[in-house]
C-alpha cells in the first residue's frame, strides 16, 4: 500500500543523498522518514473516520442498549460497543456509576471497561500504520476476547459491595437526541483529530528516532538476547512493562515494531501493546475515589491474566 | 436563567466554565453559573460523559468543550 512512498524515499535516501542502503546511516534515515511520514498520514485519517462514526454513538446510548440484557449478550455487546464510542479515562467515574445506576451488571460494566480503552483510536491508528491490518484484527479479536472472559470472571465474583460510592437509585432522565449535521460533526471531528496529533507528534517521532536508530545500528542478536526468545519470563515482563506507558502508546509502539522486526515474538508484543492501553495507572487512580483498592487490584490482576494467557498462547503457537 | 457545568474536575470541565462565563457577558443576559461537582448530582442529571452543560435543569450538551458562540446560541433559543 505503501510501495510507492518507499520508492521515493529510497531515490532520496539512496540516491540524491548517496548513502549506502546496507549502511547504519542510511537504513535508521530510510527508515525513519518512511515510518514518520506514514505514520502521520494514516492517523490523521483514520483518527478523523473514527471521531466521526463515534460521534453517533454517545455512552449515554449505550447505557439504554445495555439495560436488562442478558448478562452474555450484555459482555459481548458491552465489549463491541468499547470499540465504537468515545472514552476518556477522565469521564470513567461518570461512566462507570452511570452503568451501575442503569443496573447494568458490574462484571457487564468491566468488559466495557476493559474493552474501551484497548480500543483508542491512538493505538489502533498506530498499529494499523505499523503492522498492517492483520495484526491490528489480531489485536482488537483478542482484546474483546480478553475483556468478555476478564468481565465475565469479575462478574461472578460478588463484588457489589466494593462500590464506595453508591450511585442515586432514582432512574436517570432520558437524555433527548441533539440532531446534528453531518458536516458540523465532521468539524469536531478535524478539530479533535488536530488536538491529537498535537499532543502525541513528538512522542512518535520520538519513538520513531529511537526505533530507526536501533534499526540501523543495535544488531538483532542483542535484541534477541534481551527482548526477544522463547523464555517464559518475556511476556510477564512485557505486561509489566506496559502498565506505566499509558500515555505514552503512540511513542512505544514503533518501538514495538523495531523489537519484532529483530526477534521478538509476536506474543509478547500483544501483551505489551494491550498492556500499554488496558493497564493503565491513572485510570486506576481515578477510579480508586468509587471503587476498593480490592476491587481494583481484581480488575488489574484479571486483566493482566487475560493478558498473558493470550501472549503465552500466541508465542506458543507460532514460536 | 442558571446555567451549571458538570464536570469532576477534568481540564476540559474548567475550560467550559469558562467559556460559559465569556458567553454569558457576550450575550448580555443575566445567568447564574455553577459548577457541579458533585459527583451523585452529575448522576441524577444521567450525565455519563463530562463536561456536561445544563440550562434551567435541562441537559443541552455532554462530553463536550463547547465554544462560547455554541454557547451563546443555547443560551438565546
Amino acid at each position: 500500500m505503501f510501495d510507492w512512498w518507499q520508492k521515493i524515499v529510497d531515490s532520496l535516501v539512496y540516491g540524491k543523498l548517496g548513502l549506502d542502503s546496507k549502511s547504519a546511516l542510511g537504513s535508521a534515515l530510510d527508515f525513519f522518514l518512511f515510518d514518520t511520514a506514514k505514520i502521520f498520514l494514516l492517523l490523521t485519517v483514520i483518527i478523523f473516520v473514527v471521531t466521526v462514526i463515534r460521534s453517533y454513538f454517545p455512552t449515554e446510548k449505550v447505557r439504554d442498549y445495555l439495560e436488562g440484557k442478558h448478562p452474555l449478550v450484555g459482555h459481548i455487546a458491552a465489549a463491541l460497543f468499547g470499540i465504537i464510542t468515545p472514552f476518556c479515562s477522565c469521564s470513567a467515574i461518570p461512566l462507570f456509576l452511570g452503568f451501575i445506576q442503569a443496573r447494568i451488571p458490574l462484571g457487564v460494566t468491566f468488559s466495557y471497561l476493559i474493552s474501551a480503552p484497548m480500543n483508542n483510536e491512538i493505538a489502533i491508528a498506530m498499529l494499523f500504520a505499523l503492522f498492517g491490518w492483520k495484526i491490528t484484527a489480531l489485536y482488537i479479536g483478542f482484546g474483546l476476547l480478553v475483556a468478555i472472559v476478564a468481565g465475565i470472571v469479575i462478574g461472578k465474583m460478588d463484588l457489589e459491595d466494593e462500590i464506595l460510592i453508591k450511585p442515586p437509585a432514582a432512574k436517570p432522565p432520558k437524555l433527548e437526541e441533539v440532531k446534528i449535521p453531518f458536516k458540523e460533526r465532521a468539524k469536531e471531528a478535524w478539530d479533535y483529530t488536530k488536538d491529537i496529533l498535537k499532543k502525541v507528534w513528538l512522542y512518535i517521532i520520538a519513538g520513531v528516532g529511537i526505533g530507526a536508530f536501533i534499526h540501523g545500528y543495535v544488531p538483532t542478536e542483542t535484541i534477541v538476547k534481551y527482548a526477544g526468545g522463547d523464555a517464559w519470563y518475556a511476556v510477564p515482563i512485557a505486561t509489566v512493562l506496559g502498565v506505566p506507558m499509558y500515555s505514552n502508546a503512540a511513542g512505544v509502539m514503533p518501538l514495538i515494531e523495531v523489537l519484532t522486526q529483530k526477534g521478538m515474538l509476536l506474543g509478547t508484543a500483544l501483551s505489551f501493546m494491550m498492556a500499554i492501553t488496558a493497564l493503565s495507572l491513572p485510570e486506576a487512580m481515578i477510579l480508586k475515589k468509587i471503587l476498593s483498592i480490592k476491587l481494583i487490584s481484581i480488575f488489574f490482576g484479571v486483566v493482566a491474566l487475560g493478558i498473558m494467557a493470550i501472549g503465552f498462547i500466541f508465542n506458543g503457537i507460532l514460536g | 436563567m442558571k446555567i451549571e457545568i458538570l464536570g469532576t474536575g477534568c481540564a476540559k470541565c474548567k475550560a467550559l466554565e469558562k467559556n460559559a462565563m465569556e458567553a454569558v457577558a457576550k450575550s448580555g443576559k443575566f445567568a447564574l453559573i455553577e459548577k457541579v461537582e458533585d459527583i451523585t448530582k452529575i448522576m441524577e442529571y444521567g450525565v455519563m460523559s463530562t463536561p456536561g452543560l445544563v440550562i434551567d435543569g435541562k441537559v443541552v450538551s455532554t462530553g463536550k468543550l463547547l465554544s462560547p458562540d455554541e454557547i451563546v446560541g443555547l443560551i438565546s433559543d
